[in-house]
């Protein structure tokens, strides 16, 4: 099945990127570089994301161009619940009075149902296509929901929407950097499971059967569609809840959270990781946001260096980063 | 509101479609032959409207921008792919996602180095300047409806070139058949050299010609990119028939859309509200009309090659 | 007894500086210098590292970072200035959503924001606070001043046009706060549309007498190069962001003759403002905009307030930036009790000089004009 060596080895990358990424806040803080948290809070949600659009595109090979709809909702979950429990304002009151919540688990929750209640309708949709016209349709779908963000003036439309006072969690002290990167990072270790638990169980295997496959598939009796948009709303879903920590990050949410360069951001991260590897899009987050960081210091002509560097990596690291060093990528 | 105004709405809608075909054609070109998907589309268009508007500049006449503006992204698009794109066909399309997007961002800032950060200045010539009558008393800008005469002439040229000509054979086969064209002795590397370039000088011109009535600044390929997607993909990717009729339904639904929603919701809600609220639908309108044609049409108008 | 009076120099300008740039003041400026809106940000970071320059100050340090025009970036760099940078005072944002992005956060976190462009009305209002000057004007001025200058000119039915988003609908609702005649019609349009041909047509349908649009950046190059091949003649009028230098060269002689409103012009006659002018040109080789302008007074308010205070002691820092004590290129500045200006706001003209489209200063619209926002402010 699997090339032993090469696996152990993708293995042994995984713990050191694992654990990497979880030192680098604690090296922050012996450098007293208390900035780096913030990058590592910002790796490990972007990583989320990925995590998300993973599951749809690497394993499904469901290229979705519009996972940046969900990130948003996420977001805009994040934020309207937060507002409406910081001004006390109901956000309905029927059939019961709902004021927002400042809780996370309460926001997760939401922004996870919601971005699958939005997920079912557009993916039972767009699963009648495939290939680039399910690239173009999801794309569709988000710029949809992005011009409505933006020209929606009840919660700030284009000028987005601020939250006061990072929303809490039961029994951590949400405002200290470090204990909302342990919870990002808690978050990012659960998909990270789930993920994993999905790519080896029957429906996973069910799942990258039909990108390989379909007539097989359709040929034992298993019907791909359904699969798939279970398989495109659980993507959904974890993007979504990404969208919520990323505002709570940022103590703002706006409509480019939405935009076509998001959605085209988050591809970036799995490939530049590897393809429907369980850590692609940790590594591809990690490299991303260090590209960003470090070019954005050195010179105004960032975007340049970035676009070189990108490039570089699709024409001869194949497999992506993890590709490049653990070795022939494993499809399937 | 007169008849007179919804004609001449329904030409601007007309007028916007052509535009968008013009963009639309080197993008389905390109997917139809090589199976490519191409980002960096906008960025040939850009880098056309920049030559056109430096060359114009420097001596003055639009015509030898307009000449510079496709010899460039000519040569642009033939560079890219001797180096980038060529290595990308066998690759699947998430790759070909990746590798284009990059181009955009190398393109984009590579542009703004040489020219720096201001918009630059490009008008339309003084010979196509002003305004002709049209039958039934209205008056129409003479630009715009040459606008629609080289949309017309570039879907014929097009149409003669690929039924006509041993290019245009070798194209058809290159899209129904890879490994048999390769057999019957084409070189087909240098093949799709000359389509890539064909289908950039296409963008290049595009960009020229619009970014006299636009404002020629990095950037401005994007939004244009993303609506000359939705075009082919209405209308079904690797056509050229379909990009045509499907440029023309975006610009209409999208030039009417604009027109006609704000007033039907104003009638509802007031004007200012209304104003808004129809403007907001009709920003959304085209991706609706496309979501419903694909629900109903999984390959579009006129799916080229299964 | 020139070497002593050398000595007492010396030892004056040791005294003073050791008395006033006792600390070092460290500036973050974060402002756009990639992508369509790169013109804007590079004409504030260059007018206000011309101030900089002019004073001659050496315990300013500037770390300058391009935000690429995304909010979520402008966020993370605010971050790293503040908690890596340690910078004291954050400014250089051009647009409104990028501010409520930073802003809120920068000041709860004890930093000075001082905005050289953007002033959305939550900041000026409910939202505002002590730590946030606004060096420019509340996003409505130059609206309002052009409804004001409506009725002057004796307009009756004008057709007003925005994109469709706050900045927008905040723009013609300061129009129509002050401009007194009936609408012609009122359009939204789509935020990074290209191509006007529809609204133009209804225009020309609409009997308008005068147009006003705000359409910023490509938007209203794209509208007035397509306005003036349209054949339609009614005049046009705007906000002085459509016309300033960074976007004249390339909308051209479509220009010529427009009015528009700004709170500062090329030609105002003050000496700050030839200092300012004149450096601008043999600096960078072209002529400032107005967002250099405000970036230039930005500077020069820092200055002013870093010599009378330490940014160590904010309340005293504070108090100074309050005071206002410098020479604006506006001829005179001060700030109302939301901490955004009083100004006066002109009604500019386009006119060609030579080849060089610039403008010209016609009529004052609003004398000591405040924004309508500030009854909101509590602080």
């Amino acid at each position: 099945m699997r090339d032993g060596q090469a696996m152990s080895r993708e293995t042994l990358i995984n713990i050191l990127l694992a654990a990497a990424l979880l030192a680098l806040p604690f090296v922050a803080i012996a450098m007293e570089e208390p900035f780096y948290i913030t990058l590592a809070t910002r790796m490990a949600i972007l990583a989320l994301a990925a995590v998300g659009l993973n599951i749809a595109l690497g394993l499904g090979g469901l290229i979705s161009f519009g996972h940046a709809a969900f990130f948003g909702i996420g977001g805009y979950v994040a934020g309207i619940f937060a507002s409406h429990a910081f001004n006390m304002e109901p956000m309905f009151s029927a059939p019961f009075e709902f004021s927002g919540s400042d809780q996370m688990p309460v926001i997760w929750l939401a922004a996870m149902l919601v971005s699958v209640f939005v997920a079912i309708p557009i993916g039972a949709i767009s699963l009648r296509t495939s290939g680039v016209y399910f690239i173009m349709i999801t794309l569709a779908f988000a710029q949809m929901i992005y011009y409505f963000a933006i020209s929606w003036p009840a919660y700030g439309g284009e000028d987005g929407l601020s939250i006061i006072t990072r929303n809490g969690f039961p029994g951590v002290n949400t405002a200290n950097p470090l204990s909302f990167f342990l919870l990002c990072y808690g978050v990012l270790a659960v998909a990270l499971l789930m993920f994993w638990l999905i790519q080896n169980s029957r429906f996973g295997a069910a799942l990258q059967a039909g990108r390989q496959n379909e007539q097989r598939l359709a040929a034992v009796g298993i019907a791909p569609f359904r699969i798939r948009l279970v398989a495109f709303a659980i993507s959904a879903a974890i993007t979504g809840l990404a969208g919520a920590l990323f505002a709570d990050l940022n103590r703002f949410v706006s409509p480019s959270m939405l935009s076509w360069h998001m959605s085209g951001e988050l591809i970036v991260l799995i490939i530049l990781g590897g393809t429907a590897r369980l850590f692609g899009p940790v590594a591809g987050a990690v490299l991303f946001v260090l590209f960003e960081f470090a070019l954005g210091g050195i010179t105004e002509h960032w975007q340049f260096f970035l676009g070189l560097i990108l490039l570089g990596v699709v024409l001869f690291a194949r497999g992506g980063l993890i590709g490049l060093v653990a070795g022939k990528a494993r499809h399937g | 509101m007169s008849t007179a105004l919804l004609i001449e709405q329904i030409l601007n809608g007309l007028q916007f479609g052509v535009m968008l075909f013009l963009m639309a054609a080197g993008l389905t070109l390109i997917f139809g032959v090589m199976g490519l998907i191409n980002l960096a589309h906008g960025s040939l268009y850009m880098i056309g409207a920049f030559a056109c508007a430096a060359v114009a500049a420097a001596t003055g006449s639009f015509w030898l921008g307009l000449v510079a503006s496709l010899a460039a992204a000519a040569a642009a698009g033939a560079l890219v792919e001797l180096v980038v794109i060529r290595r990308l066909y066998d690759r699947d399309h998430l790759d070909q996602v990746l590798a284009t997007f990059a181009l955009i961002l190398i393109f984009s800032e590579g542009t703004r180095w040489l020219f720096g950060s201001f918009p630059l200045y490009l008008d339309i010539p003084s010979a196509l300047s002003g305004a002709v009558q049209l039958p039934g008393g209205g008056r129409y800008p003479l630009y715009r409806l040459t606008i629609i005469g080289v949309g017309i002439a570039v879907a014929v040229g097009l149409y003669l070139l690929i039924s006509k000509t041993r290019l245009g054979m070798r194209i058809r086969a290159g899209e129904s058949d890879r490994e048999m064209i390769a057999a019957l002795g084409v070189d087909i590397r240098t093949l799709y050299t000359v389509v890539f370039a064909l289908g950039a000088a296409l963008a290049g011109l595009a960009g020229a010609l619009v970014g006299a009535l636009q404002s020629v600044q990095v950037g401005m390929g994007e939004p244009v990119l993303i609506l000359a997607f939705v075009v082919i993909v209405i209308g079904g990717i690797g056509s050229i028939k379909g990009a045509l009729v499907g440029a023309i339904l975006v610009g209409l639904v999208d030039t009417l859309g604009r027109f006609l929603l704000p007033k039907l919701f104003a009638a509802f809600m007031g004007p200012a509200q209304g104003a808004t609220a129809g403007a907001a639908i009709a920003s959304m309108l085209i991706y609706i009309v496309m979501a419903l044609i694909l629900a109903f049409r999984p390959k579009g108008l006129f799916a080229a090659n299964a | 007894m020139k070497k002593i009076l050398a000595a007492s120099i010396l030892a004056l300008s040791m005294a003073t500086s050791g008395m006033a740039y006792a600390d070092p003041l460290k500036i973050g400026m974060i402002t756009t210098l990639s992508g369509g809106g790169a013109g804007l940000g590079v004409d504030a970071r260059d007018g206000f590292m011309l101030a900089l320059k002019q004073s001659g100050v050496k315990d300013i340090e500037v770390v300058t970072e391009d935000d690429a025009q995304k909010p979520e970036l402008a966020v993370q760099i605010a971050d790293k200035m503040i908690q890596s940078d340690k910078v004291d005072l954050l400014t250089g944002i051009i647009w409104s959503n990028l501010a409520m992005a930073v802003v809120p956060n920068a000041v709860a976190q004890g930093k000075f924001y001082l905005s050289v462009n953007a002033g959305p009305s939550a900041l000026a209002g409910a939202k505002c606070d002590k730590n946030y000057f606004n060096v420019a004007y509340q996003n409505d001025n130059f609206h309002e001043a052009m409804g004001n200058y409506a009725n002057t000119a004796g307009y009756k039915k004008v057709f007003i046009l925005a994109p469709n988003y706050p900045a927008g609908t905040d723009s013609l609702n300061g129009f129509k706060r002050f401009y007194k005649g009936e609408l012609a019609g009122e359009v939204y349009t789509k935020l990074g549309q290209t191509d006007y041909a529809a609204e133009i047509a209804q225009i020309r349908d609409s009997g308008a007498d005068s147009v006003f649009f705000f359409l910023p950046g490509g938007m209203g190059i794209a509208f007035m190069k397509q306005y003036a091949q349209s054949g339609v003649e009614t005049p046009v009028m705007g906000p002085g962001f459509s016309f300033d230098q960074d976007v004249l060269g390339a909308i051209g002689d479509a220009a010529v003759g427009v009015k528009n409103s700004a709170s500062w012009s090329k030609d105002l006659d003050n000496a700050a403002n030839k200092k300012f002018v004149e450096g601008f040109q043999a600096e960078y080789k072209r002529l400032p905009s107005i967002y250099a302008a405000q970036a230039y007074d930005t500077a020069n308010l820092i200055i002013s307030a870093s010599a009378k205070a330490s940014v160590k002691d904010a309340d005293a820092f504070r108090a100074a930036l309050k005071e206002a004590k410098f020479d604006s290129v506006r001829g005179k500045f001060k700030f109302n009790s939301n901490n955004h200006p009083i100004q006066d706001i002109y009604v500019r003209e386009v006119v060609k000089e030579g080849d060089v489209l610039t403008n010209k200063i016609v009529a004052t619209s609003f004398t000591d004009h405040e924004d309508a926002y500030a009854k909101d402010c509590k602080m």
